[in-house]
């Protein structure tokens, strides 16, 4: 206990002095100017992308039991406190911060010293630092959110927290350097992430695939599980996903200008034939489309254009959003069967594969006639961008991957991963967090 | 012909259901119910959760059989529900006057299985 409150003191002195350095900062600047349209819509694009986490919750929240409702939408919440405060402290300044060795950022923005109201040419010359900031913040809450979905109905809250906030700074910060922070080596190899196929989906589908793994399957999966509680929350959810989309591709133009409308525009389409193709599937191989169906398509296809809306056509679009319904049916409904473990709610077989697949179909689809700052694709007579796409997934997928498997059983090591057998009869909602969803009566 | 009215811990169903399967015992009707015992609906501290009303979250089984299959399901009742706490409920067995098969208009002993 003594040496509790011993670290809380230390943690107590040190946000006082960062609160002192950055007045001092703050008051010896010049400031330059901003664009009022371009900082608009990134404003925008963040609260839409901070919808995603919440609708996210209600995507998941939908799929599992009724007694384990509350466990989702309550760990999406804390990732929100908990992944906003790391990334204020230091999670951003590791991420985006002065580069050391192409690895990781310094600790110098630690605190958002060094991170004021003036642009960040760097980044972004037109709109505040702290917008990027916040923008980037809404990024790296919904990530480890996304991998929740392997381990739903079955992890302790308490190991939850601690694995999502050592993975955000072991796992995320990391790559998410390596892609978009100055002098990331991924960058700098000229491997193109529009959005964060690499950063969030394959980063994030891959550790969700570690965690199937390391905490093993649900009691009763797959014979005795009851279907979802509440498919028109997951509808919900989906919805504000989608939504919240625009936000993430077309805000990651970091402008309002002709890249942001591109990127949505091809967002939508993908979205629209990703969805479309999975209920075609669905009806020719499964006798009637489902809803859960079409949804799961429409996010695939959403998750797999991600890396690739700043640098494709809309006709691209149309193929990359079909092909992310094939490839994530053919993982969801055979592979996750044959190979029998429990990615409950498929974040791997959703965003891990599309975001390895949107990735790649950049090394394709990209062409400079729709971002000159992008590069062309095979379809497009260049080879090398391919190979160098395919160099950035397996990259990531071992990183990922690894340091994972590494920080699970670390956490198991210390605290337990997994709640027991009799909490996980009786539900999360109850024995996480002694409350129940829902009452049996008015 | 009997008729068992099972009341038991929701989250014992799964156990329950599964050894009533074993025992080839395959009709039952399961409800979500609200209810109060002998501990006057003070929820067992290893929830350590009170739900309010003072009413508890059970499940109800009805299970109608013949003479022959009744020992068996109170058994894989017992057996599936039984956590030596308080609150894991109660069967009851009734006498059962009549039964009939809707889609055939059978009745007696044929009709239930």
């Amino acid at each position: 206990m003594r040496q509790i409150r011993k670290y809380l003191w230390a943690g107590a002195v040190f946000l006082m002095f960062l609160g002192l350095s950055k007045t001092v900062w703050a008051a010896t600047s010049v400031i330059p100017d901003i664009s009022g349209g371009d900082t608009a819509w990134v404003l925008v694009s963040a609260a839409l992308v901070f919808l995603m986490t919440p609708g996210l919750a209600f995507f998941y929240g939908g799929l599992v039991r009724k007694k384990n409702m509350l466990s989702i939408l309550m760990q999406c919440f804390i990732l929100i406190c908990i992944i906003t405060l790391q990334w204020i402290l230091f999670g951003y300044s590791l991420s985006f911060g002065p580069d050391v060795k192409g690895w990781i950022g310094n600790l110098s923005w630690a605190g958002l010293q060094h991170v004021g109201l003036d642009p960040f040419a760097g980044y972004s010359a037109t709109i505040p630092h702290q917008l990027f900031m916040i923008y980037q913040c809404m990024f790296a809450i919904i990530t480890p959110g996304l991998i929740l979905g392997a381990f739903a109905e079955r992890m302790k809250f308490s190991a939850f927290c601690v694995f999502s906030l050592l993975w955000a700074t072991l796992v995320y910060d990391p790559v998410c350097h390596w892609m978009w922070g100055n002098g990331g080596f991924l960058k700098a190899m000229g491997a193109l992430d529009f959005a964060g196929g690499v950063v969030v989906h394959i980063n994030a589908g891959i550790a969700a695939l570690v965690c199937a793994l390391v905490l093993g399957k649900r009691r009763g999966y797959p014979d005795h599980m009851s279907p979802p509680h509440n498919l028109p929350f997951a509808v919900l959810g989906a919805g504000l996903l989608w939504f919240g989309w625009f936000g993430f591709n077309g805000g990651s133009a970091l402008g309002a200008n002709r890249l942001a409308v591109s990127a949505m525009v091809v967002s939508h389409i993908s979205g629209a034939a990703a969805g479309l193709t999975w209920a075609l599937l669905e009806w020719k191989f499964n006798s009637k489309p489902t809803m859960l169906g079409m949804i799961t398509g429409a996010v695939a296809g959403l998750a797999t254009i991600t890396p690739a809306a700043g640098f494709v056509g809309p006709i691209s679009a149309i193929w990359i959003g079909i092909l992310a319904s094939l490839v994530c049916f053919f993982c969801v409904a055979v592979i996750k069967a044959k190979f029998n473990y429990d990615d409950s709610l498929d974040a791997f077989g959703v965003h891990g594969v599309g975001g390895i697949l949107g990735t790649l179909a950049t090394g394709l689809w990209a062409t400079k006639a729709v971002n000159p700052a992008g590069n062309n694709g095979l379809f497009f007579g260049n080879p090398g961008l391919f190979l160098i796409q395919l160099k950035a997934t397996v990259i990531t997928i071992v990183y990922s991957f690894i340091v994972t498997w590494v920080l699970l059983k670390l956490v198991n090591a210390f605290m337990g991963l997994r709640v027991s057998d009799n909490e996980e009869r009786i539900g999360l909602d109850l024995t996480q967090h002694r409350e129940s969803g829902y009452t049996m009566l008015d | 012909m009997r008729y068992i009215i099972a009341i038991i811990q929701p989250d014992r169903l799964d156990e329950v259901l599964q050894i009533l399967e074993e025992k080839e015992i395959h009709l039952v009707t399961v409800s979500n119910v609200l209810g109060r015992g002998r501990q006057k609906g003070i929820s067992e501290v290893y929830r350590g959760h009170k739900e309010g009303g003072r009413l508890l979250r059970k499940v109800k089984l009805e299970i109608a059989v013949n003479e022959e299959f009744v020992q068996a399901t109170v058994d894989a009742i017992i057996k599936g529900a039984r956590t030596n706490h308080i609150g894991d409920g109660k069967i009851f067995v009734l006498d059962m006057k009549e039964c009939f098969r809707i889609r055939t208009g059978e009745t007696g002993k044929i009709a239930i299985g």
